[in-house]
């Protein structure tokens, strides 16, 4: 009998993998926000009200210099954006968010008022792992907020195995890491042996504010305030945690310079 | 199952004067607790209290007596050295006491196993004694941290005989972030997002919880319509994680239709709580003294419409897996527990329901909404994972129609009114039923009203000893099944 329902089922619903790269990307929830824009030049003078408020010490406000943010500790709660009186801390609305380096992340000098986002690999590189990424997820004091919202991706509306990106259950099979949590130190030793393990060259992706940078645990004695002091980072996606969104396309700007891999 | 009129009394909720609190000398206090335990209470938290000065510790027990909706508290008299552990009649104060020795260097006298509970003391949690059995045809097996697949790090060590399970210890810690060790003193600007990411998967349940004991403390409580909202949210978390539950259940037994099905409708719970506050797993909703986004009669709308969609999605795919024989077969006898174990052990939430206990926080000592609105406690007997599977699946029926319920009982109101500051000297309890079962939290403040000791149990801090028990004379095949099933925080359990 299941059969017969199931198989009935499955037509009447269709592909229910989304349209996008193909098609236009879903709509981030209303309330989201995205990514955050800082206009440093607004900022009135002698006013440190963000940086008050914020959780995580992203925001950083030197008598010489412009309001410095850091997407890279900024768990998007927006306080700054609600108590700034000039507007100068403003969102997007925009999902996209990786970036290559940890400085592209920071927010706030003359023509710096967005993140840069993230180039693709080098040539050589994406020659490689263009048309087949394979990674191995560590969860190095994560909480299962960004490891849901990774997992979530090789599920039929994401269908991520489409881009030739799967992940693997052994290192060894792996071109890469993909690191939540702020590394406890209690993972340390378990995330460089599995960094070892996997066959050179590999890419390394902190996913989230904690992976990134610590998070709302920035400074814990039992962390090392994210994956760099232990493993070189090549990609970092913001958020607590990244919407499957902001993943992905950080996932797809790594392999191709559209932002959609030769194999699509 | 009345507690021992010597403790002191309160209801979820609420908060009460640390001079209050009864403190006996340390053999009373543990008959006292012993005896209560013994007459059907159960161990909701068990901590040490540092004194402010001098080095010296005081126990704290907080008992619930589920049938008679009450929670009672007492305390030792200040000590230092050892204690006579509770554990050897009571297995449920287990970890309780190894986490009393870890965290304050008291030694539980005759605790059968004394181990650290998740610190390494620099060598890494699964280094060390474990237990072993001795045989020509035992073998062990060792698992993790790193495991296969998404998830989190824990390390499993197997006595096994040929494929049968004789005896399975978990060595967790890995996950530990220091949380509990970061409130004193506080609360602090990140706290609120520190318990928030505590349980990612339990952000709701954790930060009401967390509200709560705030609130007590300030001697108030939340607007009722945020208490209103956080029902929403919690009953949505709970949807949201017990269908991803049902379809990895359904995926470790290879039946795909239910297991891709499951993977998107989760999805698709994630984004009505991310409808509510823009946030899939509900950061920035609850606050202490309210809720922070309003739900107005259009997102009420849609949040209607979005839910009737998930349910009946979730119905259907439901309907598949208890159609068909093979997952039956599966799912049947495998990791059973007996209700007489999950007693002993203090097992709470779905995975003691499942064994045919009746224990529901939000029945048996309810708070906020579930005062006016309740839901029937779900329960099944058989204690396997046909039964932690049915469980689920009754409590996804049932949270979808007291959702339906409460949409149509908005109270008006505020959202959120200011809180006063904490009480000084007083000690407030607050109990939240996640989806996992019993989250709790209890404040203790100093003299300034600041945090001098705040005490976080996750349910998966009673639960993973029922986890192994399940295990014993299991094939070490049906390990993913039985681990699914019960599907426990590893980073809620190592704080
Ligand atoms: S939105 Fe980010 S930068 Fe702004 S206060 Fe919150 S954590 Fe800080």
């Amino acid at each position: 009998m299941f059969l017969r329902d199931t198989l009935l089922n499955r037509l009447r619903r269709g592909c229910e993998t989304l349209a996008y790269p193909h098609g236009p990307a879903p709509a981030l929830p209303d309330r989201h926000g995205g990514a955050l824009r800082l206009d440093a030049a607004r900022c009135p003078l002698d006013c440190a009200a963000c940086v008050a408020v914020c959780p995580t010490q992203a925001i950083t406000r030197l008598p010489t210099e412009p309001t410095a943010l850091d997407l890279g500790r900024c768990i998007f709660c927006a306080e700054c954006v609600r108590v700034c009186p000039a507007g100068a801390i403003t969102q997007t609305g925009d999902h996209r968010m990786a970036a290559r380096h940890r400085e592209d992340l920071v927010l706030g000098a003359p023509g710096r008022e967005q993140l840069r986002l993230a180039e693709a690999l080098g040539e050589q590189l994406r020659n490689l792992f263009g048309r087949s990424l394979r990674l191995r997820q560590v969860s190095a004091g994560g909480c299962n907020a960004c490891e849901a919202d990774t997992n979530v991706l090789s599920t039929i509306g994401w269908d991520l195995g489409r881009f030739g990106i799967q992940f693997v259950a052994s290192p060894r099979h792996a071109d890469g890491l993909l690191i939540t949590g702020p590394v406890s130190q209690n993972m340390e030793l378990a995330l460089e042996k599995t960094y070892a393990a996997v066959p050179d060259p590999k890419v390394v992706i902190a996913v989230g504010a904690c992976a990134i940078a610590g998070g709302p645990f920035r400074g814990n004695p039992p962390i090392r305030d994210g994956a760099s002091p232990c493993v070189p980072v090549d990609l970092y996606i913001p958020g607590c945690p990244p919407h499957p969104l902001t993943i992905l396309d950080g996932l797809l700007r790594l392999l191709s310079p559209a932002g959609i891999p030769a194999s699509f | 199952m009345n507690p021992t009129p010597a403790f002191a009394l309160l209801t979820n909720g609420t908060a009460l004067p640390w001079a209050e609190v009864p403190a006996w000398p340390m053999p009373e206090f543990l008959d006292q607790v012993g005896a209560s335990l013994t007459r059907g209470g159960r161990l909701s938290s068990l901590f040490g209290v540092p004194m402010s000065e001098g080095g010296a510790l005081q126990l704290v027990a907080v008992l619930a007596f589920d049938a008679s909706n009450t929670l009672a508290v007492g305390r030792s008299q200040p000590f230092t050295g050892t204690f006579p552990a509770l554990t050897v009649h009571h297995p449920q104060a287990h970890l309780f006491e190894r986490e009393i020795w870890e965290q304050h260097g008291a030694v539980p006298q005759g605790h059968p196993w004394l181990k650290p509970v998740r610190q390494d003391h620099g060598a890494g949690p699964a280094v060390g004694e474990f237990f072993r059995v001795d045989g020509r045809e035992v073998h062990e097996v060792a698992v993790g941290p790193v495991h296969a697949g998404i998830i989190e790090p824990g390390h499993f060590r197997f006595q096994c005989a040929g494929e049968e399970v004789l005896h399975l210890e978990i060595a967790l810690g890995y996950q530990h972030r220091g949380v509990e060790e970061a409130l004193p003193g506080g609360p602090h600007r990140a706290s609120v997002h520190q318990i928030e990411t505590l349980a990612g998967d339990t952000t709701i349940a954790h930060a009401t919880a967390y509200a709560g004991v705030l609130e007590a403390l300030a001697g108030t409580e939340a607007p009722l319509r945020a208490q209103w909202l956080r029902a929403i949210a919690l009953e949505l978390e709970r949807l949201a994680n017990h269908t991803g539950d049902l379809g990895a259940l359904a995926g470790d037994v290879a039946f795909l239709p239910t297991a891709s099905a499951c993977g998107k409708i989760r999805g698709d719970f994630l984004n009505l709580t991310a409808l509510l506050c823009g946030n899939r797993f509900g950061r920035g909703l609850v606050r202490p003294g309210g809720c922070a986004w309003e739900l107005e009669p259009e997102r009420l709308a849609r949040l209607r419409a979005g839910l009737d969609t998930a349910l009946r999605d979730v119905q259907q795919a439901a309907a598949w897996l208890w159609d068909a024989t093979a997952v039956r077969a599966r799912f049947e006898n495998t990791g059973r527990l007996e209700a007489s174990q999950a007693r002993e052990i203090g097992l709470v939430g779905p995975a003691a329901r499942a064994c045919g206990l009746v224990r529901d926080v939000r029945f048996d000592h309810p708070t906020g909404w579930y005062r006016f609105a309740q839901v029937p406690v779900s329960v099944w007997p058989d204690g396997d994972v046909f039964a932690r599977a049915r469980v689920r699946w009754l409590e996804i029926q049932r949270a979808g129609e007291f959702l339906r319920e409460l949409f149509d009982t908005a109270p008006d109101g505020p959202l959120h009114l200011p809180l006063p500051p904490p009480a000084p000297n007083t000690l407030a309890v607050a109990l939240v039923e996640g989806w996992r079962g019993e989250v709790c939290h209890v404040a203790l403040t100093n003299a300034q009203g600041r945090l001098h000791r705040y005490k976080l149990t996750d349910p998966s801090f009673h639960n993973w000893t029922g986890l192994a028990l399940a295990l014993r004379g299991q094939a070490i095949s049906d390990f993913p099944l039985c681990n699914k099933s019960f599907n426990l925080s590893y980073c809620g359990f190592d704080l």
